[in-house]
Protein backbone atom coordinates (compact mmCIF):
# COMPACT_ATOMS: atom_id res chain seq x y z
CA UNK A 1 0.00 0.00 0.00
CA UNK A 2 1.04 3.35 -0.78
CA UNK A 3 0.85 6.39 1.58
CA UNK A 4 -2.25 7.92 1.20
CA UNK A 5 -2.55 12.16 0.48
CA UNK A 6 -5.88 12.29 1.67
CA UNK A 7 -8.67 9.95 3.41
CA UNK A 8 -12.26 10.33 2.72
CA UNK A 9 -15.10 9.38 5.52
CA UNK A 10 -17.50 6.94 4.63
CA UNK A 11 -20.47 6.12 6.16
CA UNK A 12 -22.26 2.76 5.81
CA UNK A 13 -25.90 2.92 6.48
CA UNK A 14 -27.14 -0.58 6.11
CA UNK A 15 -29.52 -2.67 8.67
CA UNK A 16 -27.67 -5.99 7.44
CA UNK A 17 -24.82 -6.35 9.88
CA UNK A 18 -23.10 -8.82 7.71
CA UNK A 19 -23.50 -6.02 4.73
CA UNK A 20 -21.51 -3.24 6.84
CA UNK A 21 -18.93 -5.29 7.76
CA UNK A 22 -17.81 -6.66 4.11
CA UNK A 23 -17.60 -3.26 2.45
CA UNK A 24 -15.77 -1.47 5.66
CA UNK A 25 -13.16 -4.72 4.67
CA UNK A 26 -13.14 -4.24 1.75
CA UNK A 27 -12.88 -0.20 1.39
CA UNK A 28 -10.26 -0.95 4.09
CA UNK A 29 -7.84 -1.99 1.52
CA UNK A 30 -8.96 0.64 -1.09
CA UNK A 31 -6.91 3.28 -2.79
CA UNK A 32 -7.71 6.15 -5.56
CA UNK A 33 -5.11 7.50 -7.76
CA UNK A 34 -6.47 10.33 -8.40
CA UNK A 35 -4.28 11.73 -11.92
CA UNK A 36 -5.31 14.85 -12.43
CA UNK A 37 -3.59 15.87 -8.85
CA UNK A 38 -1.66 13.32 -8.54
CA UNK A 39 -2.01 12.34 -4.95
CA UNK A 40 -3.80 8.59 -4.00
CA UNK A 41 -6.67 8.80 -1.52
CA UNK A 42 -7.47 6.35 0.72
CA UNK A 43 -10.85 5.39 3.06
CA UNK A 44 -12.09 5.40 6.74
CA UNK A 45 -15.22 4.03 7.16
CA UNK A 46 -17.93 3.57 9.84
CA UNK A 47 -21.04 1.94 9.97
CA UNK A 48 -24.74 2.69 11.12
CA UNK A 49 -27.82 0.45 10.80
CA UNK A 50 -30.84 2.93 10.97
CA UNK A 51 -32.13 6.29 10.09
CA UNK A 52 -32.29 6.84 13.44
CA UNK A 53 -28.65 6.08 14.48
CA UNK A 54 -27.74 7.79 11.48
CA UNK A 55 -29.27 10.80 12.89
CA UNK A 56 -27.59 10.82 15.99
CA UNK A 57 -23.72 10.16 13.98
CA UNK A 58 -24.36 13.51 11.57
CA UNK A 59 -24.03 15.31 14.56
CA UNK A 60 -21.01 15.02 15.59
CA UNK A 61 -19.43 13.48 12.48
CA UNK A 62 -18.46 15.02 8.74
CA UNK A 63 -19.48 12.31 5.93
CA UNK A 64 -17.76 12.69 2.23
CA UNK A 65 -19.12 9.88 1.05
CA UNK A 66 -22.14 7.81 2.26
CA UNK A 67 -22.86 3.93 0.93
CA UNK A 68 -26.71 4.35 1.57
CA UNK A 69 -29.49 0.72 1.88
CA UNK A 70 -32.66 1.61 0.29
CA UNK A 71 -34.65 -0.20 2.87
CA UNK A 72 -33.99 0.51 6.62
CA UNK A 73 -35.93 -0.73 9.75
CA UNK A 74 -36.89 2.64 10.55
CA UNK A 75 -37.57 4.83 7.32
CA UNK A 76 -36.55 5.09 3.57
CA UNK A 77 -32.85 5.78 2.21
CA UNK A 78 -34.22 8.39 -0.14
CA UNK A 79 -35.50 10.46 3.10
CA UNK A 80 -31.97 10.97 4.04
CA UNK A 81 -31.16 11.39 0.51
CA UNK A 82 -33.88 14.03 0.57
CA UNK A 83 -32.31 15.58 3.36
CA UNK A 84 -28.69 15.68 2.10
CA UNK A 85 -30.34 16.95 -0.76
CA UNK A 86 -32.23 20.02 1.05
CA UNK A 87 -29.43 20.97 2.72
CA UNK A 88 -26.68 20.89 -0.42
CA UNK A 89 -24.10 19.44 1.18
CA UNK A 90 -21.44 18.27 -0.84
CA UNK A 91 -21.59 14.29 0.51
CA UNK A 92 -22.16 12.10 -2.52
CA UNK A 93 -24.58 9.10 -2.03
CA UNK A 94 -23.89 5.75 -3.94
CA UNK A 95 -27.77 3.97 -3.21
CA UNK A 96 -27.67 -0.03 -2.59
CA UNK A 97 -30.83 -1.62 -3.05
CA UNK A 98 -31.98 -5.22 -3.64
CA UNK A 99 -35.07 -4.17 -5.14
CA UNK A 100 -33.44 -2.45 -8.13
CA UNK A 101 -36.05 -1.79 -10.42
CA UNK A 102 -36.27 1.35 -13.01
CA UNK A 103 -38.18 3.60 -10.89
CA UNK A 104 -36.24 2.94 -8.03
CA UNK A 105 -33.16 3.78 -9.39
CA UNK A 106 -34.30 7.24 -11.68
CA UNK A 107 -35.71 8.43 -7.89
CA UNK A 108 -32.81 8.24 -6.05
CA UNK A 109 -30.66 10.00 -8.93
CA UNK A 110 -33.46 12.71 -9.22
CA UNK A 111 -32.96 12.64 -5.44
CA UNK A 112 -29.20 13.70 -6.32
CA UNK A 113 -28.01 10.26 -5.36
CA UNK A 114 -24.05 10.06 -7.18
CA UNK A 115 -24.57 6.43 -8.28
CA UNK A 116 -26.72 3.13 -7.66
CA UNK A 117 -25.12 -0.42 -6.62
CA UNK A 118 -27.86 -3.66 -7.11
CA UNK A 119 -27.45 -5.73 -4.25
CA UNK A 120 -25.73 -8.48 -4.26
CA UNK A 121 -22.62 -6.86 -6.03
CA UNK A 122 -19.29 -8.13 -5.47
CA UNK A 123 -16.59 -6.19 -3.81
CA UNK A 124 -14.34 -4.89 -6.82
CA UNK A 125 -18.07 -3.77 -7.89
CA UNK A 126 -18.39 -1.56 -4.58
CA UNK A 127 -14.80 -0.78 -5.54
CA UNK A 128 -15.31 0.91 -8.48
CA UNK A 129 -18.39 2.85 -7.26
CA UNK A 130 -16.25 4.01 -4.76
CA UNK A 131 -13.43 4.91 -6.52
CA UNK A 132 -15.83 6.98 -9.23
CA UNK A 133 -17.23 8.44 -6.71
CA UNK A 134 -14.07 9.77 -4.58
CA UNK A 135 -12.30 10.84 -7.79
CA UNK A 136 -15.32 13.22 -8.20
CA UNK A 137 -15.80 14.36 -4.51
CA UNK A 138 -12.12 14.98 -4.40
CA UNK A 139 -11.87 17.20 -8.33
CA UNK A 140 -14.96 19.00 -6.82
CA UNK A 141 -13.64 20.46 -3.61
CA UNK A 142 -10.22 21.45 -5.05
CA UNK A 143 -12.15 22.82 -7.74
CA UNK A 144 -14.43 24.99 -5.30
CA UNK A 145 -11.05 26.02 -3.10
CA UNK A 146 -9.40 27.46 -6.25
CA UNK A 147 -12.86 29.32 -7.19
CA UNK A 148 -12.64 30.55 -3.51
CA UNK A 149 -8.91 31.43 -3.56
CA UNK A 150 -9.73 33.35 -7.09
CA UNK A 151 -12.55 35.51 -5.48
CA UNK A 152 -10.54 36.23 -2.88
CA UNK A 153 -7.49 37.38 -4.97
CA UNK A 154 -9.63 39.67 -7.22
CA UNK A 155 -11.49 41.07 -4.00
CA UNK A 156 -8.02 42.01 -2.16
CA UNK A 157 -6.52 43.47 -5.83
CA UNK A 158 -9.68 45.65 -6.50
CA UNK A 159 -9.64 47.13 -2.54
CA UNK A 160 -5.50 48.39 -2.97
CA UNK A 161 -6.59 48.99 -6.77
CA UNK A 162 -9.34 51.45 -5.44
CA UNK A 163 -7.89 52.95 -2.61
CA UNK A 164 -4.29 53.60 -4.85
CA UNK A 165 -7.11 55.55 -7.04
CA UNK A 166 -8.61 57.32 -4.55
CA UNK A 167 -5.62 59.02 -3.02
CA UNK A 168 -4.93 60.74 -5.74
CA UNK A 169 -8.11 62.09 -6.19
CA UNK A 170 -8.58 62.87 -2.41
CA UNK A 171 -4.59 64.86 -2.76
CA UNK A 172 -6.30 66.66 -5.46
CA UNK A 173 -9.44 67.37 -4.17
CA UNK A 174 -7.86 68.96 -1.15
CA UNK A 175 -5.94 71.45 -2.82
CA UNK A 176 -8.55 72.70 -5.24
CA UNK A 177 -10.34 73.20 -2.11
CA UNK A 178 -7.73 74.91 -0.16
CA UNK A 179 -7.64 77.41 -3.66
CA UNK A 180 -11.05 77.82 -4.08
CA UNK A 181 -11.91 79.17 -0.05
CA UNK A 182 -8.84 81.25 -0.23
CA UNK A 183 -6.85 79.45 1.92
CA UNK A 184 -4.35 79.61 -0.81
CA UNK A 185 -4.09 82.71 -2.61
CA UNK A 186 -1.91 83.24 -5.77
CA UNK A 187 0.34 85.48 -4.07
CA UNK A 188 1.31 82.77 -1.38
CA UNK A 189 4.17 80.64 -1.04
CA UNK A 190 2.44 77.67 -1.05
CA UNK A 191 0.49 78.74 -4.24
CA UNK A 192 3.07 77.14 -7.13
CA UNK A 193 3.38 73.96 -4.81
CA UNK A 194 -0.29 73.14 -4.85
CA UNK A 195 -0.78 73.24 -8.38
CA UNK A 196 2.63 71.33 -8.84
CA UNK A 197 1.85 68.69 -6.44
CA UNK A 198 -1.76 68.27 -8.20
CA UNK A 199 -0.07 67.91 -11.68
CA UNK A 200 2.54 65.31 -9.60
CA UNK A 201 -0.40 63.47 -8.58
CA UNK A 202 -2.19 63.38 -11.64
CA UNK A 203 0.58 62.00 -13.87
CA UNK A 204 1.02 59.32 -11.14
CA UNK A 205 -2.55 58.56 -11.44
CA UNK A 206 -2.32 58.25 -15.30
CA UNK A 207 0.95 56.37 -14.71
CA UNK A 208 -1.34 53.88 -12.67
CA UNK A 209 -3.72 53.48 -15.06
CA UNK A 210 -1.58 52.60 -17.60
CA UNK A 211 0.68 50.56 -16.16
CA UNK A 212 -2.75 48.50 -15.35
CA UNK A 213 -3.28 48.12 -18.62
CA UNK A 214 -0.52 46.34 -19.71
CA UNK A 215 -0.82 44.24 -16.55
CA UNK A 216 -4.57 43.26 -17.49
CA UNK A 217 -3.45 43.01 -21.23
CA UNK A 218 -0.35 40.43 -20.27
CA UNK A 219 -2.49 38.93 -17.41
CA UNK A 220 -5.89 38.05 -19.32
CA UNK A 221 -4.30 36.25 -22.09
CA UNK A 222 -6.02 38.26 -24.07
CA UNK A 223 -3.75 40.29 -25.68
CA UNK A 224 -2.62 38.40 -28.91
CA UNK A 225 1.45 37.92 -28.44
CA UNK A 226 3.09 38.88 -31.82
CA UNK A 227 6.81 37.03 -31.63
CA UNK A 228 9.02 37.80 -34.30
CA UNK A 229 12.64 37.75 -34.74
CA UNK A 230 13.53 41.31 -33.13
CA UNK A 231 16.40 43.48 -32.67
CA UNK A 232 16.80 44.04 -28.84
CA UNK A 233 19.27 46.82 -29.14
CA UNK A 234 16.99 49.09 -31.06
CA UNK A 235 14.15 48.69 -29.08
CA UNK A 236 16.68 49.44 -26.01
CA UNK A 237 18.23 52.45 -28.15
CA UNK A 238 14.74 53.88 -28.77
CA UNK A 239 13.82 53.97 -24.87
CA UNK A 240 17.25 55.57 -24.17
CA UNK A 241 15.90 58.18 -26.45
CA UNK A 242 12.67 58.51 -24.60
CA UNK A 243 13.72 58.92 -21.34
CA UNK A 244 16.80 61.75 -22.51
CA UNK A 245 14.05 64.18 -21.37
CA UNK A 246 13.39 63.38 -18.03
CA UNK A 247 17.13 62.25 -17.54
CA UNK A 248 18.00 65.38 -18.73
CA UNK A 249 16.01 67.63 -16.37
CA UNK A 250 18.11 65.91 -13.39
CA UNK A 251 21.36 65.80 -15.37
CA UNK A 252 21.49 62.08 -14.99
CA UNK A 253 23.49 60.21 -18.38
CA UNK A 254 22.80 57.27 -19.55
CA UNK A 255 25.50 54.98 -21.02
CA UNK A 256 24.23 51.91 -23.35
CA UNK A 257 27.14 49.20 -23.35
CA UNK A 258 26.32 46.43 -25.61
CA UNK A 259 26.64 44.53 -29.16
CA UNK A 260 25.63 46.27 -32.17
CA UNK A 261 22.75 44.33 -32.91
CA UNK A 262 20.51 41.36 -30.84
CA UNK A 263 18.71 39.31 -32.60
CA UNK A 264 15.83 37.24 -30.78
CA UNK A 265 12.18 36.05 -30.37
CA UNK A 266 10.25 38.37 -29.07
CA UNK A 267 7.06 40.38 -28.82
CA UNK A 268 8.16 44.18 -29.36
CA UNK A 269 5.51 45.67 -27.28
CA UNK A 270 6.08 43.28 -24.25
CA UNK A 271 10.19 43.88 -24.29
CA UNK A 272 9.39 47.56 -24.49
CA UNK A 273 7.38 47.41 -21.54
CA UNK A 274 9.90 45.67 -19.16
CA UNK A 275 12.75 47.66 -20.72
CA UNK A 276 10.79 51.12 -20.00
CA UNK A 277 10.03 50.20 -16.37
CA UNK A 278 13.68 49.65 -15.48
CA UNK A 279 15.03 52.28 -17.18
CA UNK A 280 12.50 54.71 -16.50
CA UNK A 281 12.63 53.59 -12.41
CA UNK A 282 16.90 53.90 -12.94
CA UNK A 283 16.08 57.54 -13.97
CA UNK A 284 13.39 58.38 -11.05
CA UNK A 285 14.90 56.93 -8.02
CA UNK A 286 18.31 58.49 -9.18
CA UNK A 287 20.36 61.54 -7.80
CA UNK A 288 20.68 64.75 -9.12
CA UNK A 289 23.95 64.20 -11.91
CA UNK A 290 23.71 60.45 -11.51
CA UNK A 291 24.23 57.61 -14.11
CA UNK A 292 22.13 54.98 -15.56
CA UNK A 293 24.37 52.17 -17.12
CA UNK A 294 22.76 49.41 -19.16
CA UNK A 295 25.15 46.38 -20.26
CA UNK A 296 23.20 43.60 -22.52
CA UNK A 297 25.16 40.52 -22.63
CA UNK A 298 24.25 37.98 -25.26
CA UNK A 299 24.74 34.04 -25.02
CA UNK A 300 24.10 31.68 -27.22
CA UNK A 301 20.46 31.09 -25.76
CA UNK A 302 20.02 33.76 -23.27
CA UNK A 303 20.36 37.69 -23.25
CA UNK A 304 21.35 39.31 -19.97
CA UNK A 305 19.96 42.97 -19.87
CA UNK A 306 21.64 45.18 -16.64
CA UNK A 307 20.49 48.46 -15.35
CA UNK A 308 22.76 50.01 -12.87
CA UNK A 309 21.63 53.39 -11.38
CA UNK A 310 23.64 55.64 -8.87
CA UNK A 311 20.48 56.29 -7.12
CA UNK A 312 18.92 56.07 -3.49
CA UNK A 313 19.09 52.55 -3.61
CA UNK A 314 16.78 49.92 -1.31
CA UNK A 315 17.07 48.56 2.15
CA UNK A 316 17.97 44.66 2.43
CA UNK A 317 13.85 44.28 3.76
CA UNK A 318 12.69 46.42 0.82
CA UNK A 319 14.50 44.26 -1.79
CA UNK A 320 11.99 41.39 -0.97
CA UNK A 321 8.81 42.66 -1.31
CA UNK A 322 10.09 45.03 -4.96
CA UNK A 323 8.11 42.73 -7.55
CA UNK A 324 4.56 42.37 -5.68
CA UNK A 325 1.59 44.00 -6.89
CA UNK A 326 1.09 47.87 -5.54
CA UNK A 327 3.97 47.30 -3.29
CA UNK A 328 5.60 50.73 -3.30
CA UNK A 329 8.46 52.03 -1.34
CA UNK A 330 7.71 54.68 1.01
CA UNK A 331 10.14 57.03 2.87
CA UNK A 332 10.99 60.49 2.94
CA UNK A 333 13.80 60.12 -0.40
CA UNK A 334 10.59 58.61 -2.61
CA UNK A 335 7.87 61.05 -1.85
CA UNK A 336 8.10 62.98 -4.30
CA UNK A 337 8.61 60.66 -7.00
CA UNK A 338 5.14 59.22 -8.43
CA UNK A 339 4.70 55.21 -9.49
CA UNK A 340 1.74 52.38 -9.13
CA UNK A 341 3.37 49.76 -7.71
CA UNK A 342 2.70 48.07 -10.57
CA UNK A 343 5.74 48.57 -12.69
CA UNK A 344 7.99 46.10 -11.28
CA UNK A 345 5.63 43.48 -11.00
CA UNK A 346 4.56 43.59 -14.37
CA UNK A 347 7.96 42.94 -15.60
CA UNK A 348 8.50 40.12 -13.45
CA UNK A 349 5.44 38.92 -15.12
CA UNK A 350 6.41 39.77 -18.64
CA UNK A 351 10.11 38.03 -17.90
CA UNK A 352 8.43 35.01 -16.75
CA UNK A 353 6.70 34.64 -20.52
CA UNK A 354 9.79 34.70 -21.24
CA UNK A 355 11.14 31.56 -19.07
CA UNK A 356 13.31 34.46 -18.13
CA UNK A 357 14.36 36.00 -14.24
CA UNK A 358 14.33 39.56 -12.78
CA UNK A 359 16.62 40.41 -9.65
CA UNK A 360 18.02 43.03 -7.95
CA UNK A 361 20.52 44.17 -6.02
CA UNK A 362 21.02 47.22 -3.99
CA UNK A 363 22.94 49.18 -1.40
CA UNK A 364 21.01 52.15 0.47
CA UNK A 365 22.63 55.31 -0.60
CA UNK A 366 24.49 53.84 -3.39
CA UNK A 367 22.41 52.71 -5.92
CA UNK A 368 20.84 49.37 -7.51
CA UNK A 369 21.15 47.08 -9.93
CA UNK A 370 18.37 45.68 -11.89
CA UNK A 371 19.14 42.31 -13.92
CA UNK A 372 16.66 40.59 -16.37
CA UNK A 373 17.28 37.14 -17.77
CA UNK A 374 15.26 36.50 -20.83
CA UNK A 375 15.45 33.28 -23.14
CA UNK A 376 16.03 34.02 -26.69
CA UNK A 377 14.50 31.58 -28.77
CA UNK A 378 11.30 29.72 -26.84
CA UNK A 379 9.23 26.62 -27.41
CA UNK A 380 12.81 25.04 -28.64
CA UNK A 381 12.34 26.89 -31.81
CA UNK A 382 16.12 26.78 -33.06
CA UNK A 383 18.27 30.20 -33.66
CA UNK A 384 17.17 30.96 -37.08
CA UNK A 385 20.22 30.12 -39.56
CA UNK A 386 21.23 33.24 -41.77
CA UNK A 387 20.65 33.02 -45.09
CA UNK A 388 23.79 34.25 -47.07
CA UNK B 1 -10.10 76.73 25.41
CA UNK B 2 -7.28 78.17 27.20
CA UNK B 3 -5.06 81.33 25.06
CA UNK B 4 -2.13 79.18 25.14
CA UNK B 5 -2.12 77.08 21.39
CA UNK B 6 -1.91 73.37 21.40
CA UNK B 7 0.45 71.36 19.98
CA UNK B 8 -1.08 68.44 17.51
CA UNK B 9 0.92 65.86 16.04
CA UNK B 10 -0.10 64.81 12.50
CA UNK B 11 1.15 61.06 11.25
CA UNK B 12 0.27 60.01 7.52
CA UNK B 13 2.51 58.72 4.52
CA UNK B 14 0.53 61.41 1.99
CA UNK B 15 2.59 64.01 2.17
CA UNK B 16 -0.12 65.84 0.38
CA UNK B 17 -3.10 65.10 3.21
CA UNK B 18 -0.39 65.96 5.50
CA UNK B 19 -0.03 69.38 4.09
CA UNK B 20 -3.62 69.94 3.24
CA UNK B 21 -4.53 68.82 6.91
CA UNK B 22 -1.47 71.13 8.62
CA UNK B 23 -2.94 74.16 6.78
CA UNK B 24 -6.59 73.26 8.12
CA UNK B 25 -5.61 72.86 11.66
CA UNK B 26 -3.02 75.71 11.93
CA UNK B 27 -6.14 77.74 10.56
CA UNK B 28 -7.82 76.70 13.42
CA UNK B 29 -5.92 78.16 15.79
CA UNK B 30 -3.58 74.93 16.82
CA UNK B 31 0.43 74.57 16.32
CA UNK B 32 0.66 71.37 14.01
CA UNK B 33 3.77 69.01 13.71
CA UNK B 34 4.06 66.39 11.04
CA UNK B 35 5.88 63.32 10.41
CA UNK B 36 5.24 60.95 7.98
CA UNK B 37 6.69 57.63 9.28
CA UNK B 38 6.71 56.06 12.88
CA UNK B 39 10.35 57.28 13.67
CA UNK B 40 10.51 61.17 12.94
CA UNK B 41 6.99 60.78 14.83
CA UNK B 42 8.75 59.20 18.30
CA UNK B 43 11.41 62.36 17.84
CA UNK B 44 9.04 65.17 17.91
CA UNK B 45 6.92 63.05 20.79
CA UNK B 46 10.32 63.37 22.48
CA UNK B 47 11.25 66.93 22.32
CA UNK B 48 7.85 68.36 22.02
CA UNK B 49 5.04 68.77 24.73
CA UNK B 50 2.28 66.90 22.27
CA UNK B 51 -1.38 67.92 23.32
CA UNK B 52 -2.84 65.57 20.75
CA UNK B 53 -2.02 62.61 17.76
CA UNK B 54 -3.54 61.85 14.97
CA UNK B 55 -2.63 58.95 13.38
CA UNK B 56 -3.19 57.54 9.86
CA UNK B 57 -3.17 53.53 10.25
CA UNK B 58 -1.54 52.75 7.08
CA UNK B 59 2.17 53.63 6.56
CA UNK B 60 5.05 52.33 5.04
CA UNK B 61 4.21 49.42 6.76
CA UNK B 62 0.74 48.16 7.76
CA UNK B 63 0.34 48.31 11.49
CA UNK B 64 2.73 50.90 11.94
CA UNK B 65 -0.48 53.07 12.55
CA UNK B 66 -1.63 50.81 15.20
CA UNK B 67 2.04 50.41 16.98
CA UNK B 68 2.55 54.10 16.98
CA UNK B 69 -1.13 54.46 18.95
CA UNK B 70 0.18 52.29 20.97
CA UNK B 71 3.06 53.30 21.72
CA UNK B 72 1.98 56.42 22.40
CA UNK B 73 -0.73 55.62 24.89
CA UNK B 74 1.90 53.50 26.95
CA UNK B 75 4.76 56.58 27.03
CA UNK B 76 1.84 59.63 27.16
CA UNK B 77 -1.44 57.66 28.28
CA UNK B 78 -2.71 61.17 28.72
CA UNK B 79 -2.08 62.03 25.17
CA UNK B 80 -5.56 61.69 22.81
CA UNK B 81 -4.93 59.47 19.97
CA UNK B 82 -7.38 59.94 16.93
CA UNK B 83 -6.47 57.16 14.25
CA UNK B 84 -7.43 58.25 10.66
CA UNK B 85 -7.72 55.11 8.29
CA UNK B 86 -9.01 54.30 4.94
CA UNK B 87 -8.75 50.57 6.03
CA UNK B 88 -12.23 49.71 5.97
CA UNK B 89 -13.31 49.98 2.23
CA UNK B 90 -9.67 48.96 1.67
CA UNK B 91 -10.04 45.08 3.91
CA UNK B 92 -13.06 44.82 4.84
CA UNK B 93 -11.74 45.29 7.99
CA UNK B 94 -14.42 47.31 9.79
CA UNK B 95 -13.83 48.06 13.67
CA UNK B 96 -14.86 51.05 16.30
CA UNK B 97 -14.15 52.11 19.98
CA UNK B 98 -17.33 51.42 21.24
CA UNK B 99 -17.21 48.22 22.97
CA UNK B 100 -14.66 47.51 25.95
CA UNK B 101 -13.23 44.44 24.16
CA UNK B 102 -12.29 46.84 21.01
CA UNK B 103 -10.50 49.33 23.16
CA UNK B 104 -8.14 46.92 25.04
CA UNK B 105 -6.06 46.20 21.62
CA UNK B 106 -6.87 49.50 19.19
CA UNK B 107 -4.87 52.36 21.16
CA UNK B 108 -6.78 55.28 20.14
CA UNK B 109 -9.86 57.74 21.46
CA UNK B 110 -11.14 58.06 18.16
CA UNK B 111 -11.29 56.24 15.11
CA UNK B 112 -12.05 58.27 11.96
CA UNK B 113 -12.52 57.11 8.26
CA UNK B 114 -11.08 58.67 5.46
CA UNK B 115 -12.24 61.07 4.09
CA UNK B 116 -12.87 62.85 7.37
CA UNK B 117 -14.37 66.35 6.95
CA UNK B 118 -12.54 69.40 8.37
CA UNK B 119 -14.79 70.15 10.85
CA UNK B 120 -15.61 66.85 12.04
CA UNK B 121 -12.11 66.74 12.90
CA UNK B 122 -11.62 69.77 14.81
CA UNK B 123 -14.79 69.14 16.11
CA UNK B 124 -13.47 65.76 17.85
CA UNK B 125 -9.87 68.24 18.92
CA UNK B 126 -11.57 70.01 20.50
CA UNK B 127 -14.23 67.89 22.49
CA UNK B 128 -10.87 65.56 23.35
CA UNK B 129 -8.89 68.69 24.36
CA UNK B 130 -11.46 69.57 26.76
CA UNK B 131 -11.52 66.32 28.39
CA UNK B 132 -7.83 66.58 29.12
Amino acid sequence: MNNVNDVLNILIIDDEEGMCMGASRALSSTQVFIDDLNIIVGFSSRAVHSYSEYKTEIVNHKYDLILLDYKLPDGSGLDILQELNEQSKETLVIMMTAYATFETAVQATKLGAYDFLAKPFTPEELRNSVRKAATRFVLAKRAKSFEEEKRKIRFEFISVLSHELKSPINAIDGYLKLLHEGSITPDSENYQMAIERSLLRLEGMRKLIFDLLDMTRIESGQKTRKIEPINLIAIINLLIEQNTYEAKLNGITLNLVSPNELSMDGDQSELEIILNNLINNAIKYNRTNGTVDITVNDTPTQVEIQIKDSGIGLEPYEQDKLFKDFVRIKNTDTMNIQGSGLGLSTVKKIAALYEGTVSVTSQKGIGSTFCVTLKKYLNNTISPKIVT
Amino acid sequence: MSKIKKNILLVDDDVDYLFQKKLELEKEGFNVFTAHSIKPARKILEEMQIDLAIVDLMMQEKDDGFVLSYQIKSSWPKTPVIMVTGVTAQTGLEFDTITENEKKWIKADTIFTKPVRAEQLVREIRRLLANE
